[in-house]
């Protein structure tokens, strides 16, 4: 997997995502300026593209983190109660302040993604039981038990089905004007690649990064933060996407090691190639309808995740 | 406190509770009263003992305290063919639908479907029962993907209709359902007894076990099909409560402190009835059905099991 083999599929394919869609637009319609097709473009379809990049760019780095960080490959936003929390500071935020601005609403669901986050670090501590396959199990009963509780808000304020159907994760509603707080993690990302030589020695365990002079506790906490910030801008402006955290590391580190500031471009690009390709799919499958992005996602990243689960000693995982 | 004691203890208060449950604040029509509240109350009683049993023995099995059966992916299995059927047929279709077929049609596909885990799990070299539960898992977030993909596309009328499927309650069991898995669930306890004196041995773990002469992998596999036919049936019949075999079971050890499975069996149970009573009634003459008592018991036991897992001790 070379960096400018994955560039140029990441290309081809952004300019696929640009031309498929209802409305005919060809290329040509472009040199015409004030055109209908030009106004759809760029009100619609380019967002949709870049929200798309992003959010699976940032979203894969997000897993390639927490992974180093709690030393397990199976462990992820989705996997460690991150996006649940997320999506529970919505809840709160949305009944708190009943017209919360989305600015608002990223802080609270910031602020919870963080708690239960770290709720998972200490749950994590206390375990003494450290199997591969134990840990997400834990991470992800923790995330199940956070919904009981979102449920249990959400049921009394018959916000149920409102809650599922904007925490779907779905490409389909983005415009311009409702995208543009997903264009904050990109400052993070660039953070995390400041940072990933810290985390790569962070993952190497408490006592030895200590021996070695590094900060532990800030950098986890670092590592941290922008884990649980991504999840929440994500949830926020697209909803949850299962699995792309958990996934799109694991297939980069199979064929690259385990290195993390060489394979976070590579994460990066990957994760953005495959969000892009589900969408495509999903937009072409029925035509002229599309499926929401968070159940193909769904399905082709729970069939990844299983296949790996089974192969994981032929990979050594 | 002897565990005698204990027992007899939390026997007289689900006693009290059953009483009260019964016999206060009627008024009208006396038998017609009397027998409703007794169906919910069997209902009450057959769930009740079934989910605390199956997860008792699905913990000792997993020699954790922090599962239940529910990981298996068998509650949103159940969302998914009970969403799929309203969104394929609409809810007034399901309501004449005979509700034995849809009883029996969930039944049906939980067994199977864990029956296929299971075979997945057995066949190989594969025997780490976790990497069992993480699949199953990870299946149930697929399903959860697919049902929460048909809930959106549903009118809000017909998903009231869903909604109500997605929390248990026990306010309206059908009594043709009710005999049906009663038998279902006494013939199953009745080939779970058999098993029942291995678990004590079982919890000191696969070597110990296996050195103490138990079949291993023969008795695991019994179990764990006896606990999807309880977890499947009860679920069926009333809807999914993911956390309460958390709750009771947990509470159950805190409070017997013994690893003697008959007593801790016995004491989930009833703490099981006592939660359940107790939470009904609650749920009705306290709250008057402004929320309904699955969500107050995953609630309360999603908080505890917090708390638990915070607190300092490094049992699991």
């Amino acid at each position: 997997m070379k960096k400018r083999y994955l560039l140029i599929v990441l290309l081809i394919l952004s300019v696929i995502s640009l031309f498929i869609g209802v409305s005919d637009i060809s290329p040509s319609d472009l040199l015409n300026l004030q055109s209908e097709e030009v106004q759809i473009l760029y009100v619609s379809r380019v967002p949709r593209l870049i929200s798309i990049i992003i959010a699976g760019m940032s979203m894969s780095v997000a897993g390639l983190i927490m992974m180093q960080l709690t030393r397990n490959r199976f462990v992820s936003p989705t996997t460690a109660g991150t996006m649940d929390s997320a999506r529970f500071g919505i809840l709160v935020s949305l009944m708190v302040f009943t017209s919360a601005s989305p600015l608002q609403k990223m802080l609270v669901a910031f602020a919870f993604a963080l708690l239960g986050t770290f709720i998972f670090m200490k749950i994590l501590d206390q375990v003494k039981f450290k199997d591969t396959i134990f840990i997400p199990l834990v991470g992800l009963m923790f995330g199940n038990i956070v919904n009981s509780l979102s449920t249990f808000f959400a049921y009394k304020n018959n916000l149920i089905q409102n809650m599922s159907s904007w925490l779907q994760g779905d490409f389909s509603l983005i415009i311009q004007g409702r995208y543009e707080l997903l264009f904050l993690s990109i400052p993070l990302l660039i953070l995390a690649y400041f940072f990933a030589n810290r985390f790569t020695i962070a993952g190497m365990g408490e006592e030895f990064a200590k021996n070695l002079g590094l900060n532990y506790r800030q950098v986890v906490n670092i590592g941290l933060a922008i884990v649980a910030m991504v999840s929440a801008v994500v949830v926020l402006t697209v909803g949850m996407i299962p699995f792309l955290g958990l996934v799109i590391p694991n297939i980069v580190t199979i064929y690259r090691g385990d290195h993390l500031k060489n394979n976070l471009p590579h994460t990066a690009m990957l994760g953005a190639i495959f969000v892009l390709a589900c969408d495509i799919l999903s937009r072409v499958i029925i035509y002229p309808y599309e499926i929401a992005i968070g159940l193909t996602v769904g399905v082709v990243g729970s069939a990844i995740f299983v296949y790996l689960l089974v192969r994981r000693k032929a990979y050594g995982l | 406190m002897g565990y005698k004691t204990k027992i007899s203890v939390l026997t007289g208060l689900s006693a009290i509770l059953i009483l009260v449950f019964l016999f206060t604040d009627i008024s009208g029509n006396w038998s017609y009263i009397l027998s409703r509240r007794i169906t919910k109350l069997a209902a009450i009683i057959l769930t009740g003992a079934a989910i605390a049993f199956s997860t008792v023995v699905f913990q000792t099995i997993t020699n954790n305290r922090i599962l239940t059966p529910s990981i298996l992916g068998l509650d949103s299995l159940y969302m998914l063919i009970q969403t799929f059927l309203i969104f394929a047929f609409g809810s007034m279709k399901l309501t004449m639908l005979n509700q034995n077929m849809n009883f029996l049609l969930s039944v049906g596909l939980m067994i199977a479907f864990a029956g296929l885990l299971y075979k997945l799990l057995f066949k190989g070299e594969q025997q780490n029962i976790y990497f069992l539960l993480l699949i199953g898992l990870v299946i149930g977030t697929l399903f959860e993907s697919l049902s929460t993909f048909m809930q959106v596309l549903l009118d809000p009328n017909e998903f009231m209709v869903v909604q109500d499927r997605m929390f248990a309650s026990f306010n309206n069991v059908n009594d043709e359902l009710l005999i049906i898995s009663s038998i279902g669930l006494a013939a199953i306890t009745l080939y779970a007894l058999k098993f029942l004196k291995y678990l004590d041995v079982l919890s000191l773990g696969r070597d110990q076990a296996v050195n103490l002469g138990v079949n291993y992998d023969y008795v695991i596999k019994r179990l764990l099909i006896i606990i999807a036919v309880m977890v499947s049936v009860s679920t069926a019949l009333v809807g999914p409560i993911t956390f309460l075999g958390l709750l009771v079971a947990n509470v159950a050890h805190e409070f017997m402190r013994t690893y003697r499975h008959h007593y801790l069996i016995l004491g989930a149970v009833l703490i099981s009835f006592v939660a359940l009573i107790g939470g009904q009634l609650l749920v009705e003459r306290v709250f008057t059905f402004s929320t309904t008592l699955s969500v107050i018991v995953n609630f309360v036991g999603g908080v505890y099991f917090i708390y638990l897992l915070l607190k300092e001790s490094k049992k699991w």
